[in-house]
């Protein structure tokens, strides 16, 4: 119980720095993300609550972003682009390789917790195709290699 | 202070994932080691326009670049190049694409380039308002505050031709004069910045390297329509992007560039940031503005246009990154200056981001009306590893397909439209013959479909049905009644659907099933992929 009322503590916490805005509810979404990285149901009830409107508009916008997870995610999201500049630069090989590597299909998280792997639309650096972003940081010119030596970075 | 050199790192989402920031650091350490601090200047910088090895760093006037530049061979640089003036040879990038480096730095712009909006990437430090100062920064700003009128400022965006960058080729000054004369005390102004049509990195390389020219047009925007307040609407993905332009507002409002008071002429204007949240529908208009608002981005019913009724009811200015950075310099140097840069019907300049099959990946700017040739073979230096080229999907998959027949078309909005095709955004996706064109395709219906709001039946389930038969067909499993099918769904999905995501949707395919119906029918009749990319049998895997 004291852990659920911590909780919550914390989500009104971030209900409070925004609720003076016009139309706060991204922005709390994507804020309470940021610290718990899901949206945990009872927090989208506790939110619909708090603002004063339907759950089931908390919800439909929960579901509706890419960036949003309604369901627990693990330490590091890795999103690969699928992309056309990607897939013609070898993108579908980087997922095989990381579906490999992490044993995972997509839209699955490791055992440990420790990654997540999704694939996503266009990142915008196809300069540096094919890419993937890892929770903020974005990494191009992947190959099977890079890609290794990259998981290795965030298995230590 | 004066700096006898330059050490320009770039610092792109991109470059930044190969530890460009750590390089920085480097550098810097080991210049003031040496005592050079006070002669030399580690600047950070936006984009080159070319992909280069990263990090890397590009030393100024000498017009050296080191690439990749590696932390451990930073000593070896600054002892042996800034210090002692000698050039490090073996860590001096001869690359594949050195030609084309030398020719996008040096001289610098390029000689078909041309740079209006790219004015200041990769010359400035974007985190520094005294540096966009020096470059005439909101010198625009100042001279509508104190010596025009707001119809005037219209009037000069107005004559100077200048249409949106986004996609759509809207005339600027019509948005800006439609908002203006409608009667409301709050308006506002949008800058759409969620900038997700794959093959497009163009507003992102802006913001990053040059996010004083959005704070500055939007201020001159507001001033215009009377609006005083302004959102930038900037797409998850560009944490770089966000940071920059947070940086750069509070600059400006300790300098009065916004404000409550700017520059004392008693015009307020003020500008936030809105985050994103990974959905590309976001990037049309209403979309957009509900996503503002806090809610799932599914767009509005139009008319009533934004000018008349947009975020939160109220009059509303929505104009794309690269429009934007137009205004400044259209204030400065005047209309007739503008429209002495590209066609008579599209004036001005176009960024370009060079992508897919090309020897020279990265973004350029150039007078509108280039041709095709021109951007793939002089400055993208042809398709790699000498292929043939197989399509250019221009303005990304919603944009146009462009077939090699087409190669010496002007690139203007009006030109391409009379080839059913779309500047768009200015992506260019360059695909060669190793492709498989169904499988192409079906990479563009893949986009659609996972990122189609399921508002409007048509793009729900038109998009939803096309990768079904487009899998089917690249499996060995397609019917010749499929490839009718395929034709009937995009045709009623360009009629049917909802917003601009579901009709352009099937552009790409349309057009590729009248061009290269062969290769169609060859997966659909005798079960082979022409490009022996299909599991199915080849003339190529026949032949081996």
């Amino acid at each position: 119980m004291e852990i659920l009322d911590s909780l919550y503590q914390e989500v009104e916490e971030i209900v409070e720095k925004y609720e003076q805005e016009k139309t706060p509810l991204l922005a709390i979404l994507e804020e309470v993300q940021e610290k718990f990285r899901y949206l945990p149901r009872n927090v989208l009830g506790y939110i619909a609550k708090r603002l004063d409107i339907p759950s089931s508009t908390v919800y439909g916008v929960a579901t509706f972003y890419s960036f949003l997870e309604t369901k627990p995610v693990g330490e590091y999201v890795i999103r690969v682009c699928k992309s056309t500049p990607c897939h013609v630069r070898g993108g579908l090989n980087v997922l095989e390789v990381l579906k490999r590597e992490l044993n995972l299909r997509e839209g699955e998280t490791t055992k440990d917790g420790k990654f997540t792997l999704e694939v996503t639309s266009c990142l915008g650096v196809c300069g540096v195709a094919p890419a993937m972003m890892i929770n903020e940081v974005t990494y191009g010119n992947l190959t099977e290699e890079r890609v290794r030596e990259i998981l290795a970075l965030y298995r230590r | 202070m004066f700096y006898r050199t330059h050490v320009l790192v770039e610092m792109t989402s991109a470059s930044l994932a190969f530890g460009s920031a750590q390089l920085k650091e480097a550098l810097e350490r080991e210049i003031e080691r040496v005592g050079l601090q006070n002669e030399i200047k580690v600047l950070e910088t936006g984009s080159f326009g070319a992909a280069l090895p990263s990090p890397f760093a590009v030393v100024y006037p000498d017009n050296v670049v080191y690439a990749p530049l590696a932390i451990r061979d930073v000593r070896r640089v600054v002892e042996e190049h800034l210090l002692k003036g000698r050039v490090v040879q073996d860590l001096v990038f001869r690359g594949e694409t050195e030609r084309a480096v030398s020719e996008f730095f040096f001289p610098f712009p390029l000689a078909k380039e041309k740079r209006v909006v790219l004015r200041n990437s990769g010359f400035i430090d974007p985190l520094n308002i005294e540096d966009y100062i020096a470059r005439d920064g909101y010198m625009a700003l100042a001279t509508a505050l104190t010596e025009m009128k707001p119809e005037e400022v219209i009037d000069r965006v107005k004559r100077s031709g200048l249409l949106g960058r986004g996609g759509a080729g809207f005339p600027t000054g019509l948005k800006w004069e439609f908002t203006a004369q409608a009667k409301d005390e709050e308006k506002y102004i949008v800058c759409n910045a969620d900038e997700g049509e794959p093959g497009t990195f163009k507003d992102r390389l802006i913001l990053e390297g040059d996010p004083h020219s959005i704070l500055e047009a939007m201020a001159i925007a507001g001033y215009a329509v009377g609006a005083h307040e302004g959102y930038v609407y900037v797409r998850a993905e560009y944490p770089q992007s966000i940071r920059h332009l947070e940086v750069a507002i509070q600059q400006a409002e300790e300098y009065g560039f916004l404000g409550d008071n700017i520059l004392g002429t008693g015009f307020a204007f003020r500008v936030k940031v809105r985050k994103g949240a990974g959905a590309y529908v976001c990037g049309e208009e209403t979309a957009l503005l509900e996503s503002i608002e806090g809610k799932r981005g599914d767009p509005r019913v139009k008319p009533p246009y934004p000018p008349q009724r947009g975020l939160w009811g109220k009059p509303t200015v929505i104009n794309n990154v690269e429009t934007l950075a137009n205004i400044p310099p259209i204030l400065l140097h005047g209309p007739d200056w503008f429209r002495s840069i590209g066609t008579p019907t599209c004036p001005g300049t176009k960024v370009f981001t060079l992508t897919g099959n090309v020897n020279n990946l990265g973004l350029i700017e150039v007078p509108m009306g280039i041709t095709l040739r021109e951007l793939v073979f002089e400055i993208g230096g042809g398709v790699r590893g000498g292929h043939a080229l197989k399509l250019v999907q221009t303005g990304g998959p919603s944009g146009g397909t462009m077939t090699p027949d087409l190669l010496d078309v002007p690139m203007t909005f009006d030109v391409l439209t009379k080839y059913n095709s779309s500047l768009g955004s200015g992506a260019l996706t360059v695909i060669d013959d190793t492709h498989c064109v169904v499988d192409v395709v079906k990479s563009f219906g893949e986009f659609f479909l996972h990122e189609s709001c399921g508002k409007c039946t048509p793009c729900r389930i038109g998009n939803k049905r096309i990768v079904e038969i487009l899998e089917a067909i690249t499996e060995g499993k397609g019917k010749s009644e499929h490839l009718d099918e395929l034709a009937f769904l995009g045709k009623h999905m360009k009629m049917t659907a909802f917003c601009g995501l579901g009709q352009a949707a099937p552009n790409p395919l349309l057009r590729c099933l009248a061009f290269f119906r062969e290769e169609f029918e060859a997966h659909v009749k005798e079960k082979m992929c022409l490009a022996g990319v299909c599991s199915l049998k080849s003339p190529k895997k026949v032949r081996a």
